[in-house]
Order: structure tokens, then sequence, then C-alpha cells
């Protein structure tokens, strides 16, 4: 009796990082779970990093293969670029989840099972003929069982609720529980519920008391035998928020319309995985900031340039099938020559698809879906918090360029969440915009000599009265014109506008030595797996290099004599080899793709292996 | 080159210097005329003019005018133009479109752009035919019409335009015809005063691919028989001897003379284009030949507050409650530690 007290809490064992995921029916509430999760471990000083893996279906039926949803979330006390390849520890909420997730958990792995959902038809639903609990299957992973959904009614007796909302604090039960055994504070979730159910006080008490029911049982039913604890990392000194790639290319739009004080029009139609970023900019209008939800993704990007025509920032955001869709606007934007921003967050295809999985596939869309020669600047965001950097670096193209640009995210960086170092407004680059106001010698397409951009003549300024179209132009005055010579020296003019930014963006950087045996070249969401496998390798010995492409159209003009430098070239893609293609037709080198086509990022052991060969092969 | 001057504007300041490329005879012609006439008298500073069109031979229009001007691609106009007037709302956007662009391959963002009553104008030129593309049958041709494409008769059964406008809410609904430039000119200075969408149908003449598809209603020797000029507050007379009437019986509209069955001019129905219902505008344009007169003028005027102007009061609202946005209030926003 007297040594209760010293054996409560048994010193925690330091661990450098751990990698967690929550699983369970998509009305589970396992996002929530996560991002809590996440939050907290940022709060605390970790570096995070998080992959949420749902259905496409709102909700499938309770207790089915097809509805699990699940978040991994991987947080360290030292730089971590991806969500982990495998779990450390699953919680699985049902026996679907355990179906579906259990292959990715390691041997001797710690599983967490809510016990009270293994009845009979749940294990019929999930595919299995004997209870997993009880038959020796998962004798070779830590198991620990527990009747999440009694103990969580038990916490609960003192709330006047329906059972049906007693049940759903279920997760905040189980969050408990990992809260013990990582030895986290509840305090950013309290505020957080706080904040969250401002309107529903009951709703704060239940989940409150789910959540120190869950820490309040661990300690007494001294389920776990060690907890763990993983310090603070090491971030370079500034202020932090959590942040995924969504959220942020929100920000960064918002930041680079008041940095060019242009204002917004952002006209979008609901896709998946895009609509985040709609949602997100329709809270800021005092920033200047409409949004119109159109009727569908064409009248979205026609919306988008009127704004631009009329003289405020034209953005649009959609995924692969709506970009399909806005192909044809598209040329008319690079016909008529006005900024706007449109932003794929990319999905695997063809068609419809996998909505909810990731996939890097649209790169050839981008640079070559609309008929005849229309060129556009791409730009591509490699990390959740990357997103707010290259959104200003898009508007600043636009602008500057008087040409459309195409910014591709995935849903992996959309969805998925990182540290991120606020910057200062100060710090943010300038985006000069001048609108033409003077009547004196105006002509509507006449260039600027350095960039080749026309004036930005906006409807309502006196004497600029003007006609711009779709029908191919004379240079300069702008008046239709079908003349051959005309034509080839337009096509050409527009051509060298999109080439002059290369003279306009950074040096494409060498991460390791700047020549030797291999290099790994890619673009967009690779960059966290890639990062993680040079540890490895790096580690391990192998001398490797790293190209990150932000512009992809223009490359940066140094690319060519980076790559060769290098005996062989290896270009991890989410795709067939798009990237690849492009830089064995540019660049006449014997690039070789990774790929990956599986709605799902690179492991990080993915791309070491495929070095190592690599190596094996000269 | 002067900017701005006190001098009234005239037709001329509304012309362009480009040729104008319709065919010889085409109805497009008036319109355009119209047009230019209309817009000195509507004391719009000449800068916040913007003709946005699709593609057809309409949709050259914007081309002709000397304001802003924007020639879109093929139906999607009303999109444009919500965007420049959701930008900007103090311009006077018009949208210029014909059967086949508005009706066809746009017909989805007319009636969206209709039923949010986006403060816009939009002229369809209806000449039930395509012209551009040399002759094919639109979705206003009417049933059995042998076209290029349709050789051996259009199965395909027309649209009208108005019901569709009814259909999809719009707040203000005309009809007109081109060589009526008095009756066109008056129409579209209505549809310029009115605030929300303001759809026209104009009836026009393609003289090469469709030519005479008005005339059993235009011809001089029987136009007053086969047509009825709608005006508010007006009993629905017609007929040479402005003795024919619109009555409203069991199954809805029926002509009928006055001096027979005890008709009289009390017993006839009185327009109101601000009917709150648009039940009795739609029946007015389902009102086809033979059995019916054709209906020209306002069908339906009535009031409902513009998308524009409810985003706008959106965003000033939020600008006067919440105060101007701060970048770095924003950025720094939610959960924030510090290294």
């Amino acid at each position: 009796m007297s040594t209760r007290t010293e054996i409560k809490h048994p010193a925690p064992q330091q661990v450098d990082r751990v990698v967690v995921r929550f699983a369970g029916d998509s009305g589970d509430g396992m996002q929530v779970t996560g991002n809590q999760f996440t939050n907290t471990a940022a709060f605390a000083g970790n570096d995070v990093s998080t992959f949420p893996d749902f259905p496409a279906e709102i909700r499938a039926p309770a207790g089915s293969l097809p509805g699990v949803s699940g978040f991994q979330l991987n947080f360290a006390s030292h730089d971590i670029h991806t969500p982990g390849d495998s779990p450390d520890v699953l919680v699985a909420m049902n026996p679907a989840a355990l179906q579906v997730n259990l292959k990715d958990l390691p041997l001797n792995g710690l599983l967490i099972v809510n016990e009270d959902n293994f009845g009979e038809k749940n294990l019929t639903m999930a595919g299995y003929q004997t209870n997993p609990l009880e038959d020796g299957s998962l004798d070779g992973y830590r198991t620990i069982k527990v009747p999440l959904t009694t103990l969580t009614r038990r916490a609960l007796e003192s709330v006047d609720m329906p059972r049906k909302q007693v049940d759903r604090c279920k997760n905040f039960f189980a969050l408990g529980i990992m809260y013990y055994l990582y030895n986290r504070p509840t305090a950013p979730t309290e505020s957080f519920l706080k904040r969250y159910f401002a309107k529903r006080p009951e709703l704060v008490e239940a989940n409150l008391l789910a959540l120190r029911g869950g820490i309040a049982y661990c300690e007494a039913a001294r389920i776990f035998q060690t907890t763990y604890e993983v310090a603070k990392a090491e971030f370079p000194p500034g202020r932090y928020r959590n942040i995924n790639g969504n959220s942020a290319l929100a920000l960064g739009l918002v930041a680079a319309s008041q940095q060019a004080s242009t204002g917004i029009l952002m006209a979008s139609y609901p896709i998946t995985p895009a609509s985040d970023v709609l949602h997100a900019l329709s809270r800021h209008k005092r920033f200047g900031v409409m949004t119109f939800q159109a009727e569908d993704e064409i009248s979205a990007i026609c919306a988008a340039i009127g704004g631009a025509y009329a003289g405020k920032l034209g953005i649009t955001a959609t995924s692969g099938p709506g970009m399909a869709l806005k192909s044809e606007a598209l040329g008319l934007a690079v016909a008529v020559e006005l900024p706007l921003v449109v932003i794929d967050v990319q999905r695997g295809g063809p068609s419809t698809g996998l909505p909810t999985k990731t996939e890097q596939a649209d790169l050839f869309q981008a640079l070559w879906g609309r008929n005849s020669e229309a060129p556009i600047p791409i730009i591509a965001a490699a990390t959740p918090g990357d997103c707010f950097w290259t959104a200003i670096e898009a508007v600043r193209l636009a602008i500057k360029y008087m040409t459309p640009v195409i910014l591709l995210s995935d849903g992996y960086v959309a969805n998925g969440a990182e540290p991120w170092l606020i910057p200062s407004v100060e710090d943010l680059p300038r985006i000069d915009v001048k609108y033409r106001t003077d009547p004196e010698n105006f002509h509507p397409y006449e260039r600027d000599t350095d960039t080749l951009a026309r004036p930005w003549a906006i409807p309502g300024t006196p004497g600029l009265e003007h006609r711009i179209g779709g029908l191919e132009k004379q240079n300069v005055t702008g008046h239709v014109n079908y003349d051959g010579e005309n034509h080839e020296m337009m096509v050409r003019l527009r051509d060298q506008r999109v080439r002059n930014i290369e003279n306009d963006i950074a040096d494409a950087e060498v991460n390791g030595p700047d020549r030797g045996k291999a290099l790994i070249v890619a673009w967009g969401s690779t960059y966290g797996p890639i990062q993680s496998a040079l540890q490895t390798l790096r580690a391990d010995g192998v001398e490797v290099s790293h190209v990150h492409l932000r512009h992809l159209n223009p490359m940066p003009k140094n690319l060519g004599d980076i790559l060769q430098r290098f005996e062989q070239i290896i270009v991890p893609e989410l795709n067939l080899g798009q990237l690849t293609t492009l830089l064995r037709a540019r660049y006449l080198v014997d690039a070789k793709v990774l790929s990956k086509v599986q709605g799902m990022p690179f492991k990080a052991s993915e791309i070491v292996d495929a070095v190592r060969q690599l190596g094996s092969q000269s | 080159m002067t900017i701005s001057s006190n001098a009234p504007l005239t037709k001329k300041d509304f012309s362009s210097d480009q040729d104008i490329r319709w065919c010889p005879g085409c109805g497009d012609y008036s319109i355009l005329s119209a047009v230019q006439n209309v817009l000195p008298t509507l004391d719009i500073p000449k800068e916040k003019y913007v003709f946005v069109s699709g593609i057809g031979c309409s949709s050259r229009f914007p081309y002709y005018m000397n304001t802003y001007g924007f020639h879109t691609i093929h139906g999607r106009a009303p999109a444009f133009a919500t965007g420049i007037k959701l930008a900007n709302p103090d311009l006077s956007v018009w949208v210029i479109t014909g059967d086949g662009d508005a009706l066809s391959i746009g017909g989805n963002h007319l009636i969206h752009m209709l039923r949010r009553n986006v403060d816009l104008n939009v002229l369809l030129f209806n000449n039930r035919i395509y012209g551009l593309t040399k002759g094919q049958y639109s979705p206003t041709s009417e049933f059995g019409k042998r076209t290029k494409s349709s050789p051996y008769g259009s199965v395909d059964h027309p649209f009208n335009p108005l019901s569709v406008a009814l259909g999809a809410d719009a707040t203000f609904v005309a009809r007109t015809v081109d060589i009526y430039p008095a009756h066109l000119k008056e129409t579209i200075a209505r549809a310029a005063a009115h605030r929300g969408s303001s759809f026209v149908e104009i009836y026009q003449n393609c003289n090469i691919f469709n030519d005479g598809a008005f005339s059993s209603m235009t011809e001089k020797t029987i136009r007053n028989d086969q047509q009825i000029e709608l005006v508010h507050g007006e009993p629905m007379i017609f007929g040479k001897e402005r003795d024919q009437g619109l009555l409203f019986r069991d199954e809805g509209l029926e002509v009928a003379r006055i001096g027979e069955n005890g008709v009289t001019e009390a017993d006839l129905l009185v327009h109101d284009e601000a009917r709150a219902r648009p039940s009795r505008a739609f029946q007015l344009s389902r009102m086809e030949q033979p059995e019916f007169p054709v209906p020209i003028g306002v069908f339906r005027a009535v009031h409902r507050p513009t998308f524009d102007s409810e985003m706008q009061a959106q965003m000033d609202h939020t600008l006067d409650a919440e105060g101007p946005g701060k970048l770095h209030e924003l950025l720094n926003e939610g959960d924030v530690w510090e290294v």
C-alpha cells in the first residue's frame, strides 16, 4: 500500500521520435484526435509531421473496411521531414481499423484497441472469422485491450447527455491514454475545446471528462509499464505555429495581396482536396478578400479572370478534374495576358480517381493541357509551410509578368502539417502593382522591354478604353489580326515572356556535393521523404546529392549544368515519370524515374533502397 | 488625347475604329446602333462601360464599341461578367450573347447568373441558327428544321429563352425585335435602368442562314395581328383594329375579340410587369403562333437585392464590425509558441 504512490508515475523513458497512428471509423473523430495530439506535440516543442488518410465517403457504413479513417503523426526531438514510414503505436478503435492498419505495425509494436467494439457484427464486417483479440493472431504485438466505450460512459456518468453523444467522446478518452503514455500536457486541448465548443459548454465538459478519464484510467489501471517522453526539438529561434498546406496557401495568398494592395477575387468550385483553400479565404473579408463559390469549375476560373481584368488578384483553386475543365479558360488567360493564380491540389486520377489520396501526376496537364502553344509558369510547393512562400511567389510572377501561373500542391502537403516559423511582415517581399492610368500613347499590347509584360489597364480608367479577347491580336495595338507572321511573332513573344522568368528566379541549389555519383532531382511533396532518406543514406556513408525544384516552368538556368556533373540521376515522383521525361528531353541526360502511384507518399525507405540500388548498378 | 470633357457623350463616342465584319443586311447592325444610341442617354461615364461576350456572330459586338470590351470564350460571358462586376461594382457591365452561346454551351452560366441576380445587362441575339459556324440548328431552332447538320429535320425540342429566364427567377425579362429601332432602344434603356440581371431576348434576323425567321410576326401587313406589345398598366390589346385581347380563363390565357360573346375591354387582362410571382409572365412567355400573337416588351421587372451588392455589403459589414485585417495578427493566429 505504501508503495503505491512511488510506482504510480514510473520515470518516463526518453525516446527521440515516435510515430503514432490513430485509426477508426470515419465517424470516430480520428482526424480531430490526431490534430489534437499534433498541436500538443508541436506546442510542447517537438518537430512534427502528419499524414491524415481518410476515405472519400463521408460516412461509409459504421464498422466497414472502406469507412476506416486514419491519422498518422511523427513527433521527435530532432528535425523530421515525414510522418514516418511505419507506426510505433497503433490505436485501433474497431476491428476494421485493425484489419486495415495492422500490416503497417512492426512486430512488437504497441497496439491499443477498443475491445468494446470487437463484437461479432463488427468482426464479420471487418472480415474476421475469429476474434483476433482471442485467437492469438496478435501475439507478436504488445497489445493493450481497453474497454473504451464502457470507460467513456463511466467517466461521463455525471453528464446529462444522450448515450449516442456520450459515445462520441471516446476519441478524447483514447487521446487521454496517449497523453498519459507520452507525458503530454492537456492545456492546449483544453483551450481548443473551449474555443471549438464555445457555444456548447456541455460538450466542452464532456470531452474534458473523457480526456481526463483516459489519463486517470492509465494511472489507476497501470496498463503501461513505462511511459515515454520526447524532448523538445531544436528549432531556429522565432515564433512558430502548426500549419497544414492548404491553410498556408490561403495565408500566403492573403499576405501577397496585402503586399500588392490589390485585394483578391477568389472564385472556386468545391473539390477535394482543394476546398479548404476556399474555406480559409472566405473568412478573410476584412483583408479585402472576396470569395465566390461559382456554379462550376469553368465559371470559377472565368470569374477569377474577370476579377483580374477589373484589377483584383484573380485566384481559383481546384484539383485535377477541375483543372481539366479550366483548360480553355486558361488558354484565354494566356491570350489576354492577365495575372491569375490557379492552384491545383493534385489527387489520384485519371478522372475522379482517388479523391482523398495524393498523387503528382498533373505536371504534364499543367504544362501542356491546352490547345496550341499556351505557355504558363508552373511552381510547386514542397512542404506544408512552403505553401505559404510558394503562394507569394505565384502572385509575384503573375503580376510582374501579366500571366496566369499554375501552383501545384497535392493532397499530402495540403492536409499534412508541420511547425512553421512565422515570418515577420517586414520580411515579406514587396509586390509592385502598376495599373496603367496615362492615356498618352496607350496601347494594350505594348510590352515592357524587360519582362515583355503588357500594361494592366483596368475598366473604369478614363481614356484607356480598349478591347481584348481570345482572337489573335496584333502586337502593340491589340487589334484582331489573322496575319501569319504576326501570329508567329505573338506565339514567340508569349513563350519568351515565360522563359524570361528564368532570369528572375534563384538558381537551383544542390544539397550535398555539387558533383559526384548520384543526384536526386525532385519536385513538390516528395521533399520530406527525400530529406529523411538523405539522413539515413548519409549516416551510412552513401554519398548522394539532391536538387529540389520549386520552379518547373521555366526551370532554373543552372539546372542543366548541375545535371551534367553527376553520373546518375534519379527522380522520385508520384507518377510514371513526368519530370523525368522533361529532364531527359530538355537536358539529354539519362535520368531514371522512381515511380509510385498508390495514392500514398513515398516512404523514406523506398527512396533509400532505390539510391542504394543505383549504387550497386554502377 | 483628351481624357474627358464635360461635353455630353454622343453615339459617335461609342463607335470604335474597327471595321464591322457582320454580313450586309444582318440584324446585328441595328442592335449595335441602338446600343450606341442609348448609352449616351444613361449618364454613365464612358470608361465605366464594359461589354463582355462569348463566341458567335453577336459576340464580335464588343470590338465595335469604343468602351472596355472582353471577347471571351464560348458560353462563359456571364461568368466573366460576374467576376468583373464583383471586382468593381461601379462598372456598367453588359453581356452580349446569342442563342447558341447563351442557351447551349453556356446554359449553366446563364441560369446561375439570373438566379443570383448579378447586376448585369444581357442582350441575347436570338436568330435561331448557328451563324458563325455556317448554319447548324440551334437550341431555339424549331422542331423539324432542316439545316446543314439536320438534313432530315431537327428532332431537338427548342428552348423558349424567356421561359428559361423566368424559370431561373430572373428579375427583368423582356423581348424586342432587331427591326423595331424605337422599341429596341426603349427596351435596352429599361434593361440598363434595372438593378439586377436584365435579360433581353432580341429577335434578330440572320439573312444568310435563317432569313425570315421572324417574318411571320414582323411582316408589316400582318404585324398588328401577329404580335402584342406588353405595356405595364395597359390592357393587353392587339390587332389592326385593336379589337382583340387576352383573357384569363380556366386553362390559362385565351385570345378574345372585343364585342364578341359579351367581351368588353374591361374584361381584358391588364399587364403588370411587377407581379411578385413569375407565373403570369411565364404564361405570356409561352404564347406562340398560330394560337397566339407573339408578345414583345417587358414581361417582368421586379426588385430583389443584387448578388454584387449583397457580396459588397458583407465585405463592408465585416470591415465595419471587425476593423481592417492586420497581417501580423493573421499570421500569428491560433496556438503560437516561441523558441
